[in-house]
């Protein structure tokens, strides 16, 4: 228990020493020193639990819960000051209603009854870790990370303090949703990330990230609201308050639990980003590029999917789950279209991360125990692929000056290490012997095996064969030639590079290792919930490592290769061309070569294809609603 | 497992012969089709070895390792299959192989070669969702994705899954580099911005894509011979029709832009995939 | 016997050519003459050639393209010279702009004069350039042996 608690309070403490230190190499020590000792409780909390299934910890509530409602009435406050100051009424009137829902819930309920507030199962234990190392990871990055942003943006002013206290309280704050069994704590933390989220999106606060950031916050409130909903709709059918337990909500079944289950996924679709919602993640990436990166891989929309992949089993064969499934599996097919049409790295990654939060979003509206497997892995996998990719980034556009893939061509022979980092991270996103396959393979067995799944295999076929084409030319684009290369400063700092190293290292040990990933985490949630689980079979899992190591072997072919071959020049349609690649043109005017990516932006356009995506999700999101009013009605 | 591995090791050693005679054939109805002679039946073979007496010269060494990955993936994909193994794995390392060729082709840098991978990479975001949507399709009719439960299957799974086979024939033509879909190069001595894809590929390399392409013309007819594999006769007699209006097909129509492919490819994909699984899970 | 002969690809390029010739080679291709019975295809890619066909005499335009063409094919290949503009420069010989025959800027292996060269002389010319083609694969292995 002292674990959980010092998980939950040593990186808020840690916070509060970073708002006092002043910039400079102690806060930089005292960082990766707080970052180490989080990722060394993390592996320690593994090694003690990871075969002890569910434990629950009997804390007392009475102080505790009133000092978090204390916390949000002075987070209500502030924010509503800001909405004020910047006229953002909408938001102040959200912030309002939450606050009042929250407290008429809180007198409804009798909280006395809570006992067992925290608890941790494997599924916890594998949030916690990608929480505490990703997390972590990013954190050393970002020192730095943004020694080289403020050198880049001159005259921003420095706020480094209230970053770093921000990311570890983001990181404080994350480790408390995925331990909290107490339904309040849980909203308190989930009400927290939003704040850091907010906060960070809107590090600079010049007019755009102003913008984005209060964008964010609006639609992540409108999910705190449904979430607020719940504790009322609990308040009014069980005063005792023992349905404000997430295991006894959960193990009371779909009679009951259906309309906090459709509030709570509500809540998920906006936190993990999922259309009409998706914008707001789209607008974070003017923030600072770790920032995006905790973002999108092991904090905020990993809440958002936690909480929905935890209520899987009540969506199980439900409308409300399958409206569910369907906003994923929309959501996954064209977002990964609109990342074809983006020349942007960051918003590639974006709109891919939106992508593949649809897909496990899908697979746990489902809910069968297939479907969680496959949910669970790709949480994972996603987790460390998409901040290694992120991490890497961001090195290359400090280094080359920006972050249009167009620009990154021959990036391999121009930044080797990073780039092979990031070759890695791709590869990782959507080829074969790497994990995201691993998990379409499973999701499309349990779309598969689902009730009027096969829609969801129809919008899963088409997705991944998008996937398969942005990322492919975003890999040409990397190992490219590039002629006249514009030279690029060599030196990345060291905090970068271990950051970076250990997530290619981690990236690579999944892949490998992901059996025991499998068997010993997945697998024993899984069975605790339902009795049974998936698994790839001996023969797949053969196969899948079989090609890892034949992918990691082949490179060595080049040694063979290399060898007495004639290098010829560029065929140019028989003219000839100078080593830097210009060419004679019409009247004989030297022109430079120059290729650039499909991006067929009349097909995959970012605005057409968010009006399709929203106006469905809509509907599935308001057929979703009917069902609970009528559930509520009844 | 032994038989599995007599399987696969037997498609390893047979499949670029009995490619190359399918290509020879392929070439000398072609040929008649056309009112000529055509060349010898074993003419895909003479061109092989032929450029592997070449002189191995390349735009840039890493070229080589993307179409030597490429070859081996292919030929990994078609060991799958003929051993009986996991069909979506299977269709997985095919798209793994596909994005090494794209990838060689990028690497070769060369404005025709760029064209043709980013040509192949639509040609392969057009096939992927019908290749998925069989492999679910012959999920829902056998219940198991192995290749071996469902080539032992005791009734013809065309009669399950119809809509679905005729979309794979559809996309068939565009991965074996037929006309109409033949954007990316293409065999015909007629040519599209030079040869696309392997503009910048020569001798050995251009070999080795060549020797891919003889092992995946096999394990494709492979594929289309599993929707008649209880009735394994009729099944070749499938998969030579198949392969006869293949080159019909090929020497019939005209090359069109890749818009028409994509759309087309995809509109196939849904109706047959909709409609199939879609009644499938209603019964 | 090696491969190389039962499988020689061509590239065909027009010097400055009246068109004669030109069509005079694809008519070869036609199902009158089907150069495909023997293995024969017009690749159109110098990476892929083995045989380079060069119509019309040599000008200042097109004289770094037969070069860069020719010195794009991999060993072993041939040069034709189709036509006796090709050959020698022709009739335009004396003209400003001519540099003469297509060996003014490549070793052609064979000459195939005529205005317009006949396809069977064409045909011809490719056969004996086979000839050539198998010797020089010869040379080449016996080098590349040592």
């Amino acid at each position: 228990m002292e674990l959980l608690v010092f998980l939950i309070l040593f990186p808020a403490l840690a916070a509060l020493l970073f708002c006092i230190l002043p910039n400079g190499r102690l806060r930089d020590t005292i960082v990766v020193l707080v970052s180490a000792v989080i990722i060394a409780v993390t592996l320690y909390l593994f090694v003690l639990f990871a075969g002890a299934g569910t434990v629950y910890f009997d804390i007392e509530s009475g102080m505790i819960s009133q000092i978090m409602t204390g916390l949000e009435v002075i987070i209500s406050a502030g924010l509503l000051y800001l909405a004020a100051k910047y006229r953002q009424y909408l938001i102040a009137g959200l912030v309002v209603i939450q606050l009042g829902v929250v407290l008429y819930a809180e007198s409804l309920i009798n909280e006395t009854a809570a006992l067992n507030n925290l608890f941790i199962d494997p599924f916890s234990i594998i949030m916690a870790m990608i929480i505490g190392i990703i997390g972590s990871l990013i954190c050393v990055y970002s020192v730095g990370y943004m020694r080289d942003y403020h050198a880049h943006h001159e005259g921003m002013p420095d706020k480094r303090r209230w970053f770093f206290a921000l990311l570890f309280v983001f990181l404080a704050a994350m480790f408390g949703v995925v331990f909290s069994n107490n339904l309040f704590w849980l909203f308190f933390f989930w009400e927290v990330t939003t704040l850091c989220s907010f906060l960070l999106i809107g590090y600079s606060w010049d007019e755009e990230a102003r913008k984005n950031a209060f964008w964010a916050l609006l639609l992540n409130l409108l999910g705190g609201l449904a979430f607020a909903f719940t504790f009322v709709w609990i308040g009014l059918t069980d005063p005792s308050g023992g349905l404000v337990m997430m295991d006894t909500l959960l193990a009371a079944g779909p009679a009951v639990a259906m309309i906090p289950a459709a509030l709570i996924g509500f809540a998920g679709l906006t936190k993990a980003a999922q259309m009409p919602f998706s914008s707001w993640l789209v607008g974070a990436m003017v923030a600072p590029t770790p920032v995006s990166a905790l973002l999108h891989s092991s904090t905020m929309v990993k809440a958002g999917v936690y909480m929905i992949v935890r209520f899987a089993p009540i969506y199980n064969v439900t409308m409300v789950g399958y409206m569910i499934s369907l906003v994923g599996g929309v959501t996954f097919l064209l977002a990964s279209g609109i990342a074809i049409s983006q020349s942007n790295a960051k918003k590639v990654l974006a709109y891919s991360t939106i992508a593949n939060l649809g897909l496990v979003v899908a697979c746990a509206g489902i809910g069968s125990y297939a479907a969680v497997w496959a949910a669970i892995l790709l949480i994972v996998f996603h987790a460390i692929a998409k901040s290694l990719l992120f991490l890497s980034v961001g090195t290359v556009e400090h280094k080359i000056g920006s972050r249009n893939i167009e620009d990154m061509t021959g990036l391999l022979g121009r930044l080797p290490a990073v780039t092979v980092m990031m070759i890695i991270g791709i590869a990782g996103m959507f080829l074969a012997p790497f994990g995201m396959l691993i998990s379409k393979w499973a999701a499309l067995v349990a779309f598969l095996d689902a009730q009027y799944g096969f829609i969801l295999v129809l919008l899963l076929a088409f997705g991944s064969a998008v996937t398969v084409f942005f990322w492919t030319k975003w890999l040409g684009k990397l190992i490219e030639v590039a002629w006249n290369p514009k030279p690029v400063e060599a030196k990345i700092s060291n905090h970068e590079y271990s950051a970076l190293v250990p997530l290619t290292v981690l990236m690579v040990a999944v892949c490998i290792g992901f059996p025991l990933l499998s068997s010993y985490l997945v697998v024993p949630y899984v069975f605790g919930i339902y009795g049974m689980a998936a698994t790839l079979g001996q023969a797949n899992m053969t196969i899948m490592v079989m090609m890892v190591f034949m992918v990691l072997i082949m490179p060595l072919s080049l040694l063979y290769f290399r060898k007495d071959r004639k290098i010829l020049p560029h065929y140019m349609g028989g003219l000839s061309s100078t080593p830097d690649m210009h060419f004679k043109g019409s009247i004989g005017v030297q022109r430079p070569v120059a290729l650039g990516n499909y991006y067929l932006a009349d097909y995959f356009g970012e605005k057409r294809l968010s009006n399709i995506g929203n106006g469905f999700c809509i509907a599935f999101i308001a057929m979703l609603m009917i069902t609970v009013i009528l559930g509520v009605i009844a | 497992m032994i038989t599995e591995i007599i399987f696969a090791i037997g498609f390893i050693i047979l499949a670029p012969f009995i490619g190359a005679l399918i290509g020879g054939i392929d070439r000398k109805v072609t040929a008649r089709m056309q009112g000529r002679v055509g060349p010898p039946v074993l003419q895909p073979l003479y061109d092989v070895f032929k450029l592997f007496e070449k002189e191995k010269a390349v735009v840039r060494n890493e070229v080589n390792f993307y179409i030597f990955s490429y070859l081996i993936f292919v030929v990994f994909t078609g060991a799958l299959f003929f051993s009986g193994s996991d069909i979506l794995l299977v269709i997985f390392a095919l798209t793994l192989a596909h994005a090494f060729l794209i990838l060689g082709a990028y690497a070769a840098t060369s404005p025709y070669s760029h064209i043709g991978a980013e040509r192949e990479l639509l040609q392969l975001m057009a096939v992927e969702p019908m290749l998925i949507l069989a492999a679910a399709g012959f999920y829902m009719a056998t219940g198991s994705f192995s290749v071996r439960d469902i080539a032992l299957w005791p009734e013809p799974i065309v009669m399950t899954l119809p809509l679905l086979f005729v979309g794979i024939v559809y996309v068939l033509t565009i991965k074996l580099r037929k006309s109409p879909f033949d954007l990316a190069t293409t065999h015909h001595a007629h040519q599209e911005l030079v040869k696309g894809l392997t503009t910048e590929f020569a001798g050995p390399t251009l070999g080795m894509v060549e020797i891919a392409h003889l092992y995946e013309t096999v394990f494709f007819l492979g594929l289309v011979w599993l929707f008649f594999a209880s009735m394994p006769w009729v099944g070749l007699l499938a998969v030579i029709i198949v392969y006869f209006l293949e080159i019909l097909v090929d020497n019939t129509t005209t090359r069109v832009r890749w818009q028409v492919m994509l759309r087309s490819a995809w509109l196939v994909a849904l109706v047959a995939g909709a409609i199939n699984l879609g009644v499938l899970t209603l019964m | 016997m090696s491969y190389i002969t039962k499988s020689p690809w061509i590239i065909h390029y027009d010097g400055s050519s009246c068109n004669g010739c030109d069509i005079e080679v694809l008519a070869c291709l036609t199902p009158l003459y089907d150069l495909e019975r023997f293995g024969i295809v017009n690749t159109g890619n110098p990476k892929h050639a083995d045989v380079f066909l060069v119509t019309g005499g040599i000008n200042e335009q097109s004289r770094e393209v037969v070069k860069n063409t020719y010195d794009q094919m991999p060993d072993p290949k041939v040069v034709v010279a189709i036509g006796i503009c090709a050959t020698t420069g022709g009739v335009f010989r004396e003209c400003y702009n001519i540099m003469g025959g297509v060996d003014k800027v490549i070793p052609v292996d064979v000459y195939v004069p005529g205005c317009a060269a006949r396809p069977e002389s064409i045909i011809d010319g490719v056969v004996r350039a086979l000839g050539i083609l198998e010797e020089k694969r010869t040379k080449m292995t016996e080098k590349g042996g040592k």
